[in-house]
């Protein structure tokens, strides 16, 4: 029984080597990443820079932190993050509640009301013009009104809220509560683990969105670190492009220039993941559970 | 309705949200068959019918961007789909549970990266300018010179479904892992007794065990599957030198809506690409509730 197969070997040799080489490849870009951030930039230039700095230098972090628009933009984020995060989780959880409640009167219209947009969109462009039109265009809270009620996280919530005891509600009920003060004072201090997932998920999304912002923000005060670190990537490449049409000089100083631009993006890179590389050790036992309680809807 | 107004308040303000954000852009849609114009509005505009979906259909790019998102959207599902399962199938034969967290914990965090992040960390590690890539091959002499693989058609398609791959996989194998994890122990006992390797129980047993979960997902994945992808296309295949390989629908609609702003043509070829997928989804879903495993 102990003396195994030959197969069974095999299989040991192929499973293990592969997932060391999964490991190494998803680990890689990641600490490339940081150590070319943590290199001096000229030094980069000469190549060969892989998984230890040669010329250790924190002048890219320096150039980084000192420049106010990158700060500003991370700053931004932040305040998105948190703000958006906060209020959508709280929004939802309400109207979840709100769709608990067999009484409430027009029900089975909300629900399918809510279930359709999760088929159905208006797609990029008539949401666009919504958007512009209700004036939220280069406004902060383009960020956070649009993506304020989340029906998929609606629907988890109210499943939540529906698994638990009834008796909890009619004491609080006895106890005169209503039913707002139900759901603060009962409902919402023991949903705990649904509220750490959600808010998880939903902190992930806000912090990495880029796109909508670069339509809808054209005030470089209003756009979040990771519009602006696309920007910058993007010039980048051009800086590449351009170095291999110029002259033999001219691409010289060029390459010169970009390398110093690519440490530069590397550290920014590296702030823009900071807070996510930060707050993933202690969230992954959560998110987890997250996906499963997701699937099972389906 | 007016006796319970503490409860309707809870939904009402979040209903007339989903009402704005939701219902008004999919009635917006019809500025599809209008010339909408952005100063008359939608009331004013004029009707057109079809005008701007056989604009499209004759637009000399027409053919391109259809094969390039049938292309990678194939792509990336003949690779992308698989690519978790088989993960998962992987990680459930290894016995050191330290190993197994540590692989998945590493392998679950490019989800949570954004397209930009990832798209940062492609180009640096596949630049002509001492990317790693290039360092690699160079050191093994498989090539002389650097390659910009990043500005050349041949590669694109290649290292789209790669990055997805890399992004995804960790992530994706979850659900199955999970569904793997309910599998009853006595049947694997069983297979044993009856004298079946490792990997004969794989394919007897596990794979068996976790094919309505399976199934469910590709319904889901066949209903994107017009979705070729979008940031990703957009931050990967800004090079104009890849514009031949990289215009799928959706960087279609982006450019000529947002960039040209011709807003009743960009949201006609939406609308083309929705309707093909709602119907790939219902003949999709067809083909599952024969094997009785559907989505409804």
């Amino acid at each position: 029984m102990h003396s195994k197969s030959f197969g069974d070997r095999m299989l040991d040799v192929f499973v293990y080597g592969f997932l060391i080489l999964l490991g190494f490849s998803t680990f890689y870009p990641f600490w490339n990443g940081l150590v070319i951030s943590l290199n001096d930039g000229m030094d980069t230039a000469l190549g060969g820079i892989t998984f230890w700095p040669r010329k250790w230098s924190l002048e890219n972090y320096y150039v980084v932190f000192r420049d106010n628009r990158i700060m500003n933009a991370f700053m931004v984020s932040v305040a998105r993050t948190a703000l958006g995060t906060i209020l959508s989780v709280l929004c939802t959880a309400i109207f979840a509640y709100g769709m608990t409640k067999k009484e409430l009167v027009g029900r089975k219209f909300y629900m399918v009301m809510c279930i359709v947009t999760m088929y159905f969109g208006g797609g990029l462009i008539p949401t666009f013009l919504v958007i512009r039109g209700l004036g939220l265009m280069n406004t902060f809270w383009v960020f956070i009104i649009p993506g304020l009620i989340s029906v998929w996280n609606m629907i988890i919530f109210r499943t939540f809220f529906m698994g638990l005891p009834d008796g909890l509600e009619e004491s609080a009920k006895i106890d005169g509560c209503g039913n707002w003060s139900t759901f603060f004072r009962i409902i919402l201090p023991l949903s705990g683990p649904v509220i750490a997932t959600l808010g998880l998920f939903t902190a992930v999304a806000h912090w990495n969105e880029w796109f909508l912002p670069s339509i809808y923000i054209t005030n470089e005060k209003l756009l979040p670190i990771q519009s602006m670190l696309q920007q910058i990537l993007s010039t980048n490449i051009m800086t590449e492009q351009m170095s291999k049409l110029d002259s033999a000089a001219q691409s010289r100083m060029t390459a010169m220039k970009s390398v110093t631009t690519k440490s530069l993006s590397m550290a920014t890179m590296m702030v823009a993941t900071l807070p996510i590389i930060a707050v993933y050790p202690f969230v992954q036992k959560y998110f987890v559970k997250g996906v499963l309680v997701g699937s099972l809807k389906e | 309705m007016i006796k319970q107004w503490d409860i309707q308040l809870m939904v009402i303000p979040a209903l007339l949200l989903i009402f704005v954000f939701s219902y008004i852009p999919m009635y917006g849609v019809l500025m599809a068959f209008q010339d909408y114009n952005l100063f008359e509005g939608f009331w004013a505009s004029p009707w057109v019918g079809f005008k701007h979906f056989s604009m499209f259909f004759h637009s000399p790019e027409f053919w391109s961007i259809i094969r390039n998102t049938i292309i990678i959207s194939l792509l990336k599902f003949v690779i992308g789909f698989p690519a978790p399962i088989f993960l998962a199938l992987v990680l459930n034969e290894v016995r050191h549970m330290a190993f197994k967290r540590v692989i998945q914990t590493v392998s679950y965090l490019p989800h949570f990266l954004s397209w930009v992040i990832v798209a940062g960390f492609t180009m640096s590690i596949l630049s002509t300018d001492n990317g790693s890539l290039n360092i690699l091959l160079q050191k093994l002499h498989l090539i002389n010179e650097p390659v910009g693989f990043l500005g050349k058609a041949e590669y694109f398609w290649g290292i789209l479904v790669s990055t997805n791959v890399w992004k995804e996989i960790g992530f994706g194998s979850i659900v199955y892992l999970a569904a793997i994890a309910g599998i009853n122990p006595s049947l694997y006992e069983a297979a044993a007794m009856d004298g079946a390797g490792r990997i004969k129980q794989i394919f007897m047993i596990t794979i068996p065990s976790i094919i309505p979960v399976i199934s469910i997902f590709m319904i889901l994945a066949i209903g994107n599957l017009l979705s070729a992808g979008f940031e990703d296309i957009l931050l990967l295949g800004s090079n104009p030198v890849l514009r031949d390989v990289a215009n799928v629908i959706d960087t279609y609609v982006y450019r000529v809506g947002i960039t040209n702003q011709r807003y009743s043509y960009a949201t006609a070829v939406g609308l083309f690409k929705a309707v093909i997928s709602v119907g790939m989804l219902t003949f999709a879903n067809m083909f599952a509730r024969r094997s009785g495993n559907s989505l409804w």
